[in-house]
């Protein structure tokens, strides 16, 4: 099989004593959908923040595009392919939606995404371009947060609770546009607490508690009961 | 008519202020930064102008064009070297830092130029004026100046708004964590708006020492009213900044009108006048 797009092996990560992370083997390949799934406090967000370099990694076995990147900032990351939604979306309140999409242009390689690509991707925003980025709903700045992070036309896009605190209908309308981004050749890992979607739509499936991997597969080949076990740490023959 | 000739006279003054409080306002606005040794940059400023014109003998204005670039230059390698590393969730070491900077540069300063009053000889610029009626005339000097805050102002507001690296200054403004994730390497866009802010910062030492007499001490006296110009616009508003300098310059010139002890007292009182009733300034920036 090809070199994985991004690997770790024995990844750790401390906020000062306490240990957040504990040795996470990781891998995903050109063109999957990974999903990372896990309770509050799992260590799923850790380690998003530990693979964009928006923590110190310095001395970690971290591979990017067959590439150690251990201890790289997360603005050299960027411009070697890799981007991310972060978790609360983050746009930047004194840019307009358009300013906000352009951004993400700033470390770009490559120009495989466009104004007007996200624009059919998401033409809603094309409407809204030169209102304030936090004016709108938090589906369309959800929309935003993504489009900003496909301008950088990345190879790897990193996805953090992107359907958290959204109503149903618009998480449905969001992960619509994830084949399409697929389409378009990019490799996606998405974080998410809402397992149905995560299972709907990866190709694998992490599952992180308590700073371990618990349990990995693929969607069709695990049991309600195994994520269950493996989500809340529950033991065999105990229910969720 | 004397009472609108200090109005005219307070707007001019008002430029001056701006230029010394938007490189200050723009550090604060990006990084977050409060450069307790701002004045004393604008002084290096003046002393820069000073050496380069005793040494080639070109006029005050000309020397700008060292002087800018000089300091811009200075500005960005401090950033990178020094200030840099102050940066933190803590505001405390990068006042701490820049309040011995201050001390530093007013020694260094002293040892090399003495404590003797200097000023720039700008020739006819000095002297020339146009006269408005028969109480009022408008120095050339005094509008050249006012002219170049609104250009410098007006130029950095579409430096912000119309190119990549301006917004990129913006967003950094609102989220330095997120920003990086944009590919923005913080420490180069901190250099980046230390070198902006610096560039500003020599425009108005070289104005500072044509306009008046100045020595090694006079620092500190400049980096207040540059805050109170600051505060009184609305943190991060450079617009805000130039409204802030020239209520400042109209309130000290009528307060001289008044009595001339009273001028710099009465810029004071504007701004406790203004701080209580407006604690935000009169222009804060917008969100969204």
């Amino acid at each position: 099989m090809a070199e994985p797009v991004l690997q770790t092996r024995g990844l750790t990560a401390h906020y000062g004593d306490f240990q957040a992370l504990f040795g996470i083997d990781f891998k995903i390949h050109e063109g999957e959908t990974v999903a990372i799934i896990g309770s509050n406090g799992a260590g799923k967000t850790t380690f998003m923040r530990s693979i964009t370099g928006m923590l110190n990694t310095t001395g970690q076995d971290i591979s990017f595009l067959g590439r150690p990147v251990g201890g790289k900032a997360a603005h050299d990351l960027v411009k070697q392919g890799l981007a991310m939604v972060p978790e609360g979306r983050k746009l930047f309140p004194s840019l307009s939606v358009e300013e906000n999409l352009l951004i993400g242009a700033y470390g770009r390689s490559g120009s495989e995404w466009t104004l007007d690509t996200i624009y059919d991707l998401f033409p809603i925003l094309a409407e809204r371009r030169h209102h304030g980025g936090t004016e709108l709903s938090g589906g369309q700045q959800q929309m935003v947060a993504i489009g900003r992070a496909l301008m950088s036309n990345p190879k790897l896009l990193i996805c953090d609770e992107i359907s958290l605190g959204l109503a149903p209908i618009v998480i449905k309308d969001i992960y619509e546009a994830v084949p399409k981004i697929k389409a378009h050749g990019a490799t996606i890992i998405v974080v998410e607490q809402d397992v149905n979607q995560a299972m709907a739509v990866a190709d694998r499936v992490y599952c992180f508690q308590e700073g371990h991997v618990s349990l990995t597969g693929k969607p069709d080949e695990l049991t309600r009961e195994q994520i269950s076990a493996a989500y809340f740490g529950l033991d065999d023959g105990e229910t969720a | 008519m004397d009472w609108v000739n200090a109005i005219v006279q307070g707007i001019l003054l008002g430029g001056l202020y701006a230029l010394f409080a938007a490189g200050l306002s723009l550090m604060f606005g990006v990084m977050r930064f409060v450069n307790i040794a701002h004045g004393d940059f604008i002084v290096v400023g003046a002393y820069g102008a000073l050496i380069v014109v005793a040494a080639s003998g070109v006029h005050p204005l000309l020397a700008m064009f060292v002087v800018v670039p000089g300091m811009a230059l200075f500005g960005y390698i401090g950033q990178r070297v020094l200030l840099n590393r102050t940066l933190g969730d803590d505001i405390l070491p990068p006042l701490l830092v820049t309040f011995g900077f201050s001390i530093i540069i007013q020694n260094v300063l002293l040892e090399l130029f003495s404590a003797d009053s200097q000023k720039l000889q700008a020739g006819w610029l000095e002297t020339a004026s146009f006269p408005i009626n028969q109480s009022i005339s408008i120095g050339v000097m005094p509008l050249l100046i006012f002219a170049s805050a609104l250009i410098v102002i007006g130029g950095l507001q579409a430096f912000f708004y119309k190119t990549s690296l301006g917004r990129v200054l913006r967003a950094t403004s609102d989220d330095q964590d997120t920003v990086r994730l944009m590919g923005a390497d913080n420490a180069k866009i901190f250099g980046y708006a230390t070198a902006i802010a610096s560039a500003v910062v020599g425009i108005a030492g070289v104005y500072l020492a044509m306009r008046t007499n100045f020595d090694p001490s006079v620092g500190p006296a400049r980096l207040l009213f540059a805050f109170e110009a600051v505060i009184i616009g609305g943190l991060g508003n450079l617009w805000g900044t130039l409204a802030g300098g020239i209520i400042l310059g109209v309130a000290q010139a009528i307060g001289a009108q008044i009595d001339p002890g009273f001028q710099i007292l009465a810029g004071h009182l504007a701004f406790l006048v203004l701080l209580v009733l407006k604690p935000q300034g009169l222009f804060p920036k917008m969100k969204g």
